[in-house]
């Protein structure tokens, strides 16, 4: 009587061993909380073991939107000092009954996020084996950032061109103007008194003594 | 008692300025050629196209591949015997003789002509390519502006359960590099198309040079005072940066560790010697048009041996910036490949963390072979050995656009530094092209093919807007195949007959005699000695071996080039693959025309004075003037006067 009634006792816990070790709709969890939180990681203990079936159970809860999942239904066992288990999850209507292995997976990977942040872990840190992590969704920009720099050094250089060629187009109609100017007075002064030697006083230009008519007026 | 070999050189006198007429010019300040606005502008111009992206990204590699600090000794030796004479050469001639490559050997002797011929087209092939490299850079230096780089993370795939199978087997750099920026194909037959991208990339690195070329020295002038000094900077805040990270100091140390053997390498004296002779950007012709810009009493040969020195100080600075960053990303690495075996361990034995760490790393290791052999060789742990990620030596391209930009990954604020990286890489490249763009105007306008009364604007627009059409064949899908093929070919042979020609025909066509005294017009004392000597024997000497032997190599080994082919099976490590027939017609286009241009030419004008000597023998015998003529000149004179009373 009294073995029945330890058997009794025991048995559940038993069972309960058996239905997480021997089942394939388990799942191996690794956390590496060292690596993640460095000084600040806090010791695994029965405290954190118990967070972690709540979290599970409230993950089960959202993704089945049945209010009946418990901390009793999530199971563990294999426990290393890596911080590694194994956990089956059990139906709520019948314990010995075990939830298949998409349907947890899918519970996980709905609420990775929550699950994660309630551990202060990450994707690289707790790690759900066979259950790839949903890759975050890549930054699309409605105009590429490069397109944008590219158009302002394209302006910038736009605008040198044609502030340098306009530069150029006024000094040559500069250089043109006042050449014009210079040929009026050189005329000029040639009308008035019909002598050339006002124009050695000038700076500009070379003298050149091959074409000067100076000899002319010594004759005289 | 010296016999000084010169080979006869009639007319001499006549096709050059004389001393006296160069006094006359450097008073009167006849306002025909350019003129620097001061000294500055002219250094920094030189320092600036001398020094490139081959100081950077050539000599830190063939540094550490050639026995580290042993290899200082060549390049030194090397720079003294072959650089600087040939530096003060070309300075000396473009002084004396005030014109561009083709004019200044058009004066030594009109059969001289295609060696400028030559530089000219040298530095047109050269400057297309080069410029597709500043193309790369400012679409990195685009896309630095966002954060996280795009190329510190593999883009996801479809369905998002991963990443992009290509960037997963080989790493986000390679991937960004290779896929995201050239859409490299897997030969270089295969096309691949227009990347427009890049094209968009050329088409703005070109009109950027235009501008800062638009009226030749006028704006190239004051754009150095920007390009030429902004590197220095930026390799400072490098230096500092690098030296306050983790590992950088044992990137010095594997670079400048010494390994005498490497001297007794015949192959590092011939890189010593090519890194010096491509470093100082000779026979060009750019270095000689900016000298003719110069004041006559100039001194050449301070500014010889300054910039030498200024050349050769750059390149062993950037060596140990850039070693200081490769030995950061080497340590990067080496602690990543540990940690994840590490790793490894701790969730096969599923110990607790912290158990292994890096000092019982080894022992643990030990341990285990002898304990479970058959599961240690199960796991199959990648080998992490220091020396085998610093001498993961790269160099050009690859170190620029991987192995640095992976290091600006792991950096904090790696946008900033990004962005520094990249201006200083297209600043050291643009000053290198004011020089290629110089020595390809100059000479168009010594050649007289295009109007004389065309603005140098038109003639810089003309040769910018040529080089981009013709630079699109690097924007292809092949195009850094492309690229590849004229690095080795376009700019290597060409260069080095050309600066033979050059020292041979100033020291023995000219003569050494007169150009003795030309320099001690110019700059008040006789050259000596060691100028003597190395213009005459020691430098064409060092130039030739080096030609012979890169000659000799090219000639004798099949001609392969390296892919990116995701299909292969050592991917991601790049594939060998030999170049299809065709290709070595190309090779001879790059490498033999402009060497035959300096024959073909010589050629042509003999035969042509041959042809125009029997004419005008013919035409002879007919006086010019005859007596009448004569007689009515002084009667037109007596008209004129009268006319203006």
């Amino acid at each position: 009587m009294l073995a029945g009634v330890l058997l009794l006792i025991f048995l559940p816990p038993l069972v309960a061993k058996d239905l997480c070790k021997d089942s394939q709709d388990g799942f191996k969890v690794r956390l590496s909380i060292k690596t993640a939180l460095g000084d600040e990681a806090y010791e695994w203990n029965e405290s954190e073991m118990f967070l972690f079936r709540s979290t599970l159970a409230y993950a089960m809860r959202k993704q089945s939107n049945q209010d009946t999942y418990n901390i009793t239904n999530i199971l563990v066992c294999n426990d290393t000092q890596r911080v590694s288990f194994v956990f089956v999850v059990t139906s709520p209507n019948d314990p010995d009954q075990l939830i298949p292995k998409e349907q947890v997976e899918r519970a996980v990977r709905q609420n990775k996020h929550r699950i994660n942040n309630a551990f202060l872990l990450s994707d690289m840190t707790l790690e759900f084996m066979g259950i790839p992590p949903t890759l975050a969704t890549p930054i699309t920009y409605d105009t590429e950032p490069w397109l944008i720099v590219f158009g302002v050094v394209i302006g910038a250089v736009a605008v040198g061109i044609v502030a340098l060629l306009m530069s150029t187009v006024s000094r040559k109609r500069r250089a043109k103007e006042k050449a014009a100017g210079l040929s009026e007075v050189d005329e000029g002064i040639v009308k008035e008194n019909g002598t050339t030697l006002s124009s050695l006083g000038r700076k500009e230009g070379v003298y050149n003594q091959a074409f000067s008519n100076d000899d002319r007026f010594t004759e005289l | 008692m010296k016999l000084k070999l010169k080979l006869p050189n009639p007319g001499l006198e006549d096709r050059i300025p004389s001393h006296a007429e160069l006094e006359k010019l450097e008073l009167e300040e006849a306002g025909e050629r350019p003129q620097w606005d001061n000294k500055a502008q002219y250094m920094l111009t030189c320092v600036g196209f001398c020094v490139g992206l081959g100081n950077v990204w050539r000599f830190p590699y063939l540094c550490q591949s050639h026995g580290g600090g042993a290899f200082m000794i060549p390049f030194l030796i090397l720079l003294v015997l072959e650089g600087v004479p040939l530096l003060h050469l070309e300075f000396a001639i473009g002084q004396r003789l005030r014109k561009g490559s083709v004019g200044v050997w058009r004066s030594i002797n009109p059969y001289l002509v295609g060696v400028g011929i030559a530089s000219m087209l040298v530095s047109f092939m050269v400057g297309m390519y080069y410029n597709t490299i500043i193309a790369w850079v400012m679409w990195y230096f685009f896309n630095s502006f966002q954060d996280p780089l795009p190329w510190s993370q593999c883009p996801i795939n479809e369905n998002r359960t991963g990443f992009v199978s290509e960037c997963e087997r080989s790493s986000p750099v390679d991937y960004f590099w290779y896929r995201k920026t050239l859409n490299t194909t897997a030969v270089i037959e295969e096309s691949g198309g227009l990347q427009w991208w890049i094209v968009l990339c050329l088409f703005c690195a070109w009109t950027l040079l235009w501008v800062c070329c638009l009226r030749g020295i006028e704006t190239t002038g004051k754009a150095v005072y920007v390009t030429s000094t902004l590197p220095y900077l930026v390799l400072t805040i490098f230096l500092i940066r690098g030296l306050t990270l983790k590992g950088s100091v044992s990137g010095i140390k594997f670079l400048f560790t010494p390994d005498l053997d490497e001297l007794l390498n015949p192959a590092t004296w011939l890189d010593a010697g090519a890194q010096v002779f491509y470093s100082f950007s000779l026979a060009f012709g750019g270095l000689i048009s900016f000298s003719s810009y110069n004041s006559v009493h100039n001194n050449c040969e301070q500014d010889a041996v300054i910039i030498s020195i200024i050349n050769g100080l750059t390149s062993i600075y950037a060596a140990i910036v850039i070693y200081s960053i490769i030995g950061f990303r080497a340590t990067e690495r080496f602690d990543d490949c540990l940690n994840g075996n590490i790793l490894t361990l701790m969730n096969t034995f599923d110990l607790p963390e912290g158990n292994i760490t890096e000092s019982n790393y080894d022992s643990f290791l030990q341990q285990l072979n002898s304990t479970a052999p058959a599961v240690f060789h199960e796991l199959q742990l990648k080998t992490c050995d220091m020396q085998t990620f610093l001498s993961q030596g790269v160099e050009g391209t690859g170190l620029a656009f991987i192995v640095f930009t992976e290091a600006i990954t792991k950096m904090p604020v790696s946008p900033l530094w990004s962005v520094l990286f990249f201006i200083m890489l297209f600043c050291l490249g643009l000053s290198t092209m004011f020089g290629s763009v110089e020595g390809v105007v100059a000479p168009l306008q010594d050649l007289n093919i295009l109007p004389k009364r065309w603005p140098k604007e038109v003639y810089t627009g003309l040769v910018c807007f040529v080089s981009f059409g013709l630079a699109i064949i690097f924007a292809q899908g092949s195009g850094e195949y492309w690229l590849a093929l004229f690095d080795s070919f376009a700019g290597s042979i060409p260069l080095l007959i050309i600066a033979f020609c050059e020292m041979m025909a100033v020291s023995y066509i000219y003569g050494i005699d007169r150009f003795n005294d030309d320099i001690k017009f110019m700059i008040g004392h006789k050259p000596n000695f060691f100028w003597q000597a190395t213009w005459r024997l020691i430098s064409p000497l060092i130039v030739l071996i080096i030609f012979l032997f890169y000659f000799v190599t090219t000639i004798s080994k099949e001609l392969t080039y390296i892919t990116w082919d995701p299909q292969s099976e050592n991917f991601p490590t790049l594939e060998k693959k030999s170049y299809p027939d065709w290709i070595y017609a190309i090779i001879f286009i790059l490498s033999g025309v402009p060497v035959l241009v300096i024959p073909a030419i010589a050629l042509f004008k003999l035969i042509r004075n041959r042809c125009c000597a029997k004419e005008e023998k013919h035409t002879a015998t007919e006086p010019f003037y005859s007596i009448s003529d004569k007689i009515q000149i002084p009667d037109e004179l007596d008209r004129t006067s009268r006319s203006l009373h």
